[in-house]
């Protein structure tokens, strides 16, 4: 290929071989031998799947945060994820086996902007969200930041990891919403005592509708914030426009920018949770009545 | 005719005045400016990019969901969002220069006066190869009928940009398949000046979500456009490549292969354009490039100029 291929940054285009799909609770974990993905991943960074073979009729790609990467040694290098079948791709990619082949671009999106002086951190991961906070985790305790793990999902099946975080974080508490395990209720009912432990930076990912509660009480709380939004894509590598999301830059401008290449993380205050799925009047260009 | 080998095909091809290596192009809107997918190949093996429509001002586009995926295809109601032709010019352009690329500046405005200063401001630029004229947009003026369903709107626009262009720098129409009569269009943008023809932008399409039992994106419709799509741009090509026998057509619509690419070439296109497979695989235009070469060196065609309209019966049978 061209020069331009031969970086160690930037996303791959690679055609991967499953080694392992395993059922985790409600879940399935995947285990992908991709060359390359590895050295270049970074915590919240994402990968971009084709489903259905090259003939396939579903032609979009479909996201997913990275959970783990081990470098190539013996073996080659592997990519991990963790799906929720739900669509007609991910009920494909529940049926793959190994040695089949599926092709995986990566690593793609901004990753988790991390502290420059040892913090306290909560990551609170809701559901499959969890997954990308592993990485983080290790990330955060090599700087000497105190890790806490708030995880959270509507039922003990839709939790993931509940056991590594114990070994991931100095502190774990799990949170169901019909009470199954851990503390009946939800992850925010969790973070007022770890912010009366010092906590100063929240780290999140899962739905929409937690990103934006964890948000409104960090910033309540004083704390920095890092939110990995999960919005609709189509392509993942930013050429088509569909999953954009109102966001104020710096500027105090709002712009509708592009999650997957200028997220998914972003700095929860800059999100304007409320108005996803609007073009909020005042935002750059907004609105007039186009073409297509 | 024997096989060849592919490196020995000759890809070159030649639309009004315009020569490119290859007939590969990207489809606006499906490749931004060619900077993200500089990443996966580089940008200067494609004939052209063609860059997404570009509006005078500023534009947020639509809200979301702005697209959804159907059967071999998608809808898309992105709603033209883009940074304005100022930005666009002080730094897409120049990037698509400085890498070797040959650009083709797509252009899309809500009325006639918009449409004459885009010309001039893109017309202006050095290094643009053409200029694709995206007339499927609301004209603000006229009730918001889209330009590119009215002969008489349609052929307005191109006289305006013919007009304010540059001689030399060719324009070409890209024109909607949401019409009667295509090859109708067709005539009138040739006769008001356009250089050459894009054929097909998207269809016109609604999906449904049940869970919320509403329509699936924002915008309520959106364009079709994927493989599910194909026939109807073979179609369109055939039809006016039929009528307007000698003018320059790119075919676009649902190519995702060399083969599928051959066939727009078959039915009377000197250049195709890849879309919506790129969001498959990012690679998709220089695949296809590759694949085209096979395709013809398999059947012993030496140059692609001598596969176009090799379908017709009139040129390529008895
Ligand atoms: C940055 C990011 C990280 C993600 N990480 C994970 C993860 O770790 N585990 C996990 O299970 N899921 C994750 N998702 C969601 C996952 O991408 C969707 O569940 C999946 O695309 C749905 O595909 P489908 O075939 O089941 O559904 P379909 O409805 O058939 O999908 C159709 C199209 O819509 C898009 N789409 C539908 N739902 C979503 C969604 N929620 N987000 C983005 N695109 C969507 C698909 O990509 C596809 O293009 C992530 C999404 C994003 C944007
Ligand atoms: C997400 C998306 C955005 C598009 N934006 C534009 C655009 O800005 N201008 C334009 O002329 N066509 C636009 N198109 C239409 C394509 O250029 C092309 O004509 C159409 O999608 C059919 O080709 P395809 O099936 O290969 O995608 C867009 C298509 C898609 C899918
Ligand atoms: S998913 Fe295509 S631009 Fe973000």
């Amino acid at each position: 290929m061209t020069s331009t291929a031969a970086t160690t940054r930037g996303p791959l285009q690679v055609t991967a071989k499953v080694f392992s799909n395993k059922r985790v609770g409600d879940y399935w974990h995947l285990t992908l031998v991709a060359d390359g993905i590895a050295e270049r991943t970074r915590p919240g960074s994402f990968v971009a799947l084709a489903v259905g073979g090259d003939t396939s009729g579903a032609l979009l790609r479909r996201a997913f945060s990275i959970y783990r990467v081990r470098p190539a040694g013996v073996y080659g290098g592997t990519v991990e994820i963790v799906f929720s079948a739900r669509g007609r791709g991910t009920q494909w990619m529940a049926r793959l086996a190994a040695h089949d082949p599926v092709d995986v671009v990566g690593p793609l999106g901004r990753p988790f902007a991390l502290p420059k002086e040892p913090v306290g951190c909560a990551l609170v991961g809701g559901g499959y969200g969890s997954a990308p906070l592993f990485g983080l985790a290790e990330r955060l305790r090599e700087r000497k930041c105190s890790v806490h793990m708030v995880l959270g999902a509507a039922t003990e099946s839709r939790l993931f990891g509940a056991l590594e975080a114990k070994r991931a974080a100095h502190s774990v508490t799990v949170t169901t919403e019909d009470g199954s395990v851990g503390i009946k209720g939800v992850v925010t009912d969790a973070l007022p005592a770890l912010f009366n432990r010092g906590v100063e930076v929240v780290y999140s990912c899962g739905p929409m509708g937690m990103l934006k509660a964890v948000t409104q009480l960090a910033l309540e709380h004083g704390a920095w914030t890092q939110t990995a939004v999960e919005e609709d894509m189509a392509c993942g590598i930013g050429v088509c426009m569909t999953c954009v999301l109102p966001v104020v830059g710096d500027d105090n401008v709002t712009r509708m920018v592009r999650s997957c290449v200028e997220g998914p993380v972003f700095a929860g205050d800059k999100v304007r949770w409320d108005d996803i799925g609007t073009v909020p009047p005042g935002t750059f260009g907004a609105p007039r009545s186009g073409g297509r | 005719m024997g096989r060849l080998r592919p490196e020995d095909v000759d890809l070159s091809t030649v639309l009004a005045d315009v020569h490119l290596d290859n007939p590969v192009m990207t489809a606006s809107g499906c490749a931004a400016a060619g900077r993200e997918l500089h990443q996966f190949f580089d940008v200067a093996d494609l004939g052209a990019v063609v860059t997404k429509s570009i509006m005078r001002d500023a534009r947020s586009g639509r809200a979301t969901p702005r697209m959804s995926e159907t059967a071999s295809g998608m809808l898309n109601s992105i709603g033209l969002q883009g940074p304005g032709i100022d930005a666009f010019l002080a730094t897409d352009l120049p990037w698509l220069l400085r890498h070797d690329a040959r650009p083709i500046v797509s252009i899309a405005a809500s009325s006639l006066g918009e449409y004459a200063e885009l010309a001039r401001r893109v017309g202006n630029s050095p290094g643009v190869a053409a200029i694709e004229v995206n007339i499927s947009c609301p004209n603000v003026e006229d009730r918001g009928l889209v330009f590119a369903c009215d002969p008489l709107q349609a052929g307005r626009v191109l006289s305006v940009v013919r007009r304010d262009t540059p001689r030399g720098l060719p324009i070409f129409a890209k024109l909607s398949p949401d019409v009667t009569s295509i090859a109708e269009i067709a005539t009138a943008v040739m006769a008001a000046g356009a250089d050459g023809l894009v054929m097909i932008n998207t269809l016109l399409g609604l999906d449904i979500q049940l869970d919320r039992m509403r329509p699936a994106l924002a915008g309520v419709t959106g364009g079709l456009s994927g493989p599910a799509i194909k026939p109807v741009a073979l179609r369109a090509v055939w039809e006016v490549s039929r009528a307007l026998p000698g003018v320059p057509i790119i075919g676009v619509g649902g190519i995702r292969t060399g083969a599928d690419a051959l066939q727009f070439i078959a039915a009377g296109a000197s250049a195709i354009q890849v879309g919506t497979a790129i969001f498959n695989d990012p690679c998709a235009p220089v695949r296809v490039l590759k694949e085209l070469r096979e395709e013809l060196a398999t059947r012993g065609i030496a140059k692609v100029s001598e596969a176009i309209g090799l379908a017709h019966p009139s040129i390529g049978g008895s």
